[in-house]
């Protein structure tokens, strides 16, 4: 490791440790020797320009590049202190305890009761029908959006705006109770109201799950995250708290970057 | 490098300009005329199509029937209703020698009743009584079929003979809807055939054909797209099942002749073998469609699914294979459509047979529609003409159903978006 790249400063026991970890497509490197922390009570921002690996490095964490046959990870991530990546890992507990949110707001085309219930029902987290009305009601509030749809929860998840419909997803990725969500670019399809209400929403669900942002907006970065790593082709520039990597950047890339000068 | 800046402002009103957008619009209206013309080209083949199928085949469902009065108390002797019960009935049957009876009763009204009457009319007699016994204690018109000669006089389109003695009969004959002909199975006597019995072998042939072309496609399909790595083997296998799709129907036909009739000894001309003869050829066209409509469900779905913690298994058969369904079904009734009016194959199977009777079940022998059709142009007998085409009609039916199925089921299961 460089300089360039100190150790993650510790706050508190970190819930994902990623320690040199590289992705290769093919022959290509898409990401170099990133080392990083993830802790419980914080949200951390991903930034960084198009094509710098932030998003194929969130897919690391919840082994989503696995869909991608030509797609090879090495090095470790650890989630609790297991390594994600050991043969004994189950990826498909993973994905339930690592939720996940999109970039497209991407409900299925099933009625909004089932888009939140699908997960609680494949991993049997509900033992009745009033157990799951439950977990539907919890979840959907907790993503701001049960006020908004109580009445309609039959209606497709898909008849509804694109906000609601991120809402949705984050609803549906709450439904069974991760411990961390990642979220790609969850709001670069939304308007500036439906963005806010996301936002607000990151803010609320901050400590109850470690939340892991890829964000192609600065503001966005700074005024939801706690702490932010800077991404430039396949390498971690910069990590750091939020407030230092935006008011006082210790390199040349970083300053350049959100001053605007590239990206 | 031109220099747009000292560049003159192109002048859009100059002829050179209005010559190019008449130019264009000329085009844009040739255009449209030629699709209007190929348009209107398809449609009057369809339209000439089916005015001569209708107008050919309209005859055979009508058939000329004389109206014969038996007074069966005096022409049987006096036979009672019970000796008609089930298991006296064929001899009794046989003892009132039908075919002299009809004569006899047929005589007044008709002198030359053996010539005109079909040699069949006797067996709707003995249709007659089984269906009500009673009748054999009283007086009953029962409406016999003529011959063929003098049924095609009566259409208009017999020979001179038969239509003078038609002529001569002065009205007695009627016409009326045939029956039979969608009751009846293949015969010798074009009065008497009818297409049930290769209407019901058809259908027994493709629910076979849908029984096994449809799992094995589909799940072909979702192994291929789903879970089979991207390498040189399945590539072969693509370029392959792409190639079966494009194999002659009559190899097919080859295929299942050696491997279902001379390796497994399976009856000849049977459903079963017509069957999976078929699906043989259908299931490519499944695997292609399948393949296709699998590919167009969104990717953000899958990952929706992979992302709350679903296993590969589960993404398949709750999201990918329902949404793709409507496009399989529709791929799968084109096949099937496809299958239903193919007969190359079948006649490599045997299902060519001269068969009389509606199969009972699925090893028995049957005919196909498409077949049938074959055999009865094949015929000398003018009368099967219309025949013929009302088979053609009744097999057009079906494919228009098959069709107004696939479409009904699209619009009912397709999402939206």
């Amino acid at each position: 490791m460089t300089e360039a790249t100190p150790q993650p400063k510790i706050t508190a026991r970190p819930k994902i440790t990623a320690r040199n970890v590289d992705v290769f497509y093919g022959e290509k490197q898409a990401i170099k020797d990133v080392s990083i922390d993830v802790t419980m009570d914080e949200v951390v921002a991903f930034i960084g320009p198009s094509g710098c690996g932030k998003s194929t490095f969130l897919r690391t964490l919840n082994r989503m590049n696995d869909t991608i046959p030509i797609a090879k990870t090495t090095g470790t991530i650890e989630l609790d202190g297991h390594n994600i990546y050991a043969p004994t890992m189950d990826v498909v507990q993973l994905r339930a305890r690592v939720g996940m949110v999109f970039q497209k707001p991407n409900p299925f085309p099933k009625s909004i009761y089932d888009n939140v219930a699908y997960g609680p029902r494949i991993h049997g987290l509900a033992s009745s029908k009033s157990d799951m009305d439950e977990i539907v009601e919890q979840s959907l509030t907790r993503a701001g959006l049960w006020t908004e749809v109580k009445d309609r929860l039959s209606e497709s998840g898909t008849a509804m705006s694109g906000g609601q419909q991120q809402r949705l997803c984050i609803a549906r990725a709450i439904a069974v109770d991760p411990e961390v969500i990642l979220m790609d670019e969850p709001c670069s399809a939304l308007d500036p109201i439906a963005t806010a209400k996301i936002e607000e929403l990151i803010h609320e669900l901050r400590g109850r799950y470690a939340i892991v942002i890829v964000t192609h907006n600065m503001q966005q970065a700074a005024r939801v995250s706690q702490r932010t790593a800077f991404f430039h082709l396949g390498t971690l520039v910069e990590e750091g708290d939020t407030k230092d990597i935006f008011t006082n950047p210790r390199e040349q890339r970083t300053k350049d970057y959100i001053t605007g000068r590239y990206g | 490098m031109t220099d747009l800046v000292s560049k003159a402002p192109t002048d859009w009103a100059l002829p050179d300009m209005q010559r190019r957008i008449a130019k264009r619009y000329a085009a844009e209206r040739r255009f449209k005329a030629l699709g209007a013309f190929s348009i209107i080209l398809s449609a009057a083949f369809l339209a000439f199509l089916l005015i001569v199928m209708i107008g050919g085949g309209w005859g055979g469902f009508q058939r000329t029937v004389a109206p014969v009065e038996f007074d069966f108390p005096a022409l049987t002797g006096g036979v009672q209703p019970d000796a008609l019960s089930a298991d006296k009935a064929e001899a009794t049957l046989t003892s009132m020698d039908l075919p002299s009876v009809v004569e006899v009763a047929a005589m007044d009204a008709f002198p030359k009743a053996d010539e005109i009457l079909a040699d069949s009319a006797w067996t709707e007699v003995r249709a007659a009584l089984l269906d009500n016994p009673e009748l054999v204690t009283q007086k009953a018109v029962i409406d016999l079929p003529v011959a063929s000669e003098y049924d095609a006089a009566y259409k208009g389109k017999g020979d001179k003979e038969a239509t003078a003695a038609v002529a001569a009969l002065d009205g007695k004959l009627n016409s009326a809807f045939n029956w039979p002909f969608l009751s009846n199975s293949d015969a010798t006597d074009p009065v008497a055939v009818g297409i049930w019995g290769a209407l019901k072998g058809s259908l027994m042939t493709m629910v076979i054909t849908l029984l096994i072309a449809f799992p094995i496609g589909v799940l072909s399909a979702l192994y291929l797209e789903e879970y089979a790595p991207k390498n040189r083997w399945t590539d072969l296998i693509e370029v392959s099942i792409n190639n079966l799709a494009a194999v002659p129907s009559i190899i097919f036909g080859l295929l299942g002749l050696v491997v279902f009739l001379e390796w497994f000894s399976m009856p000849r001309s049977a459903a079963i073998v017509g069957g999976l003869t078929l699906a043989l050829m259908t299931m490519p066209v499944i695997v292609i469609a399948g393949r296709n409509a699998i590919k167009s469900v969104p990717p953000s779905i899958r990952e929706a699914a992979l992302g709350v913690g679903a296993s590969p298994i589960q993404v398949v058969f709750h999201h990918v294979l329902p949404l793709a369904l409507p496009g399989i079904m529709t791929g799968t009734i084109i096949g099937m459509a496809r299958a239903l009016g193919e007969t190359a194959p079948l006649l490599m199977i045997g299902m060519r047979a001269f068969i009389s009777d509606a199969p009972a079940g699925f090893s028995d022998a049957a005919t196909v529609l498409p077949v049938q059709i074959y055999l009865w142009s094949d015929e000398v007998n003018a009368s099967f003409v219309e025949k013929t085409n009302a088979a053609i009609i009744v097999l057009l039916i079906v494919l228009l159903s098959m069709n107004a199925l696939a479409i009904y089921l699209r619009n009912r299961f397709e999402t939206r978006w």
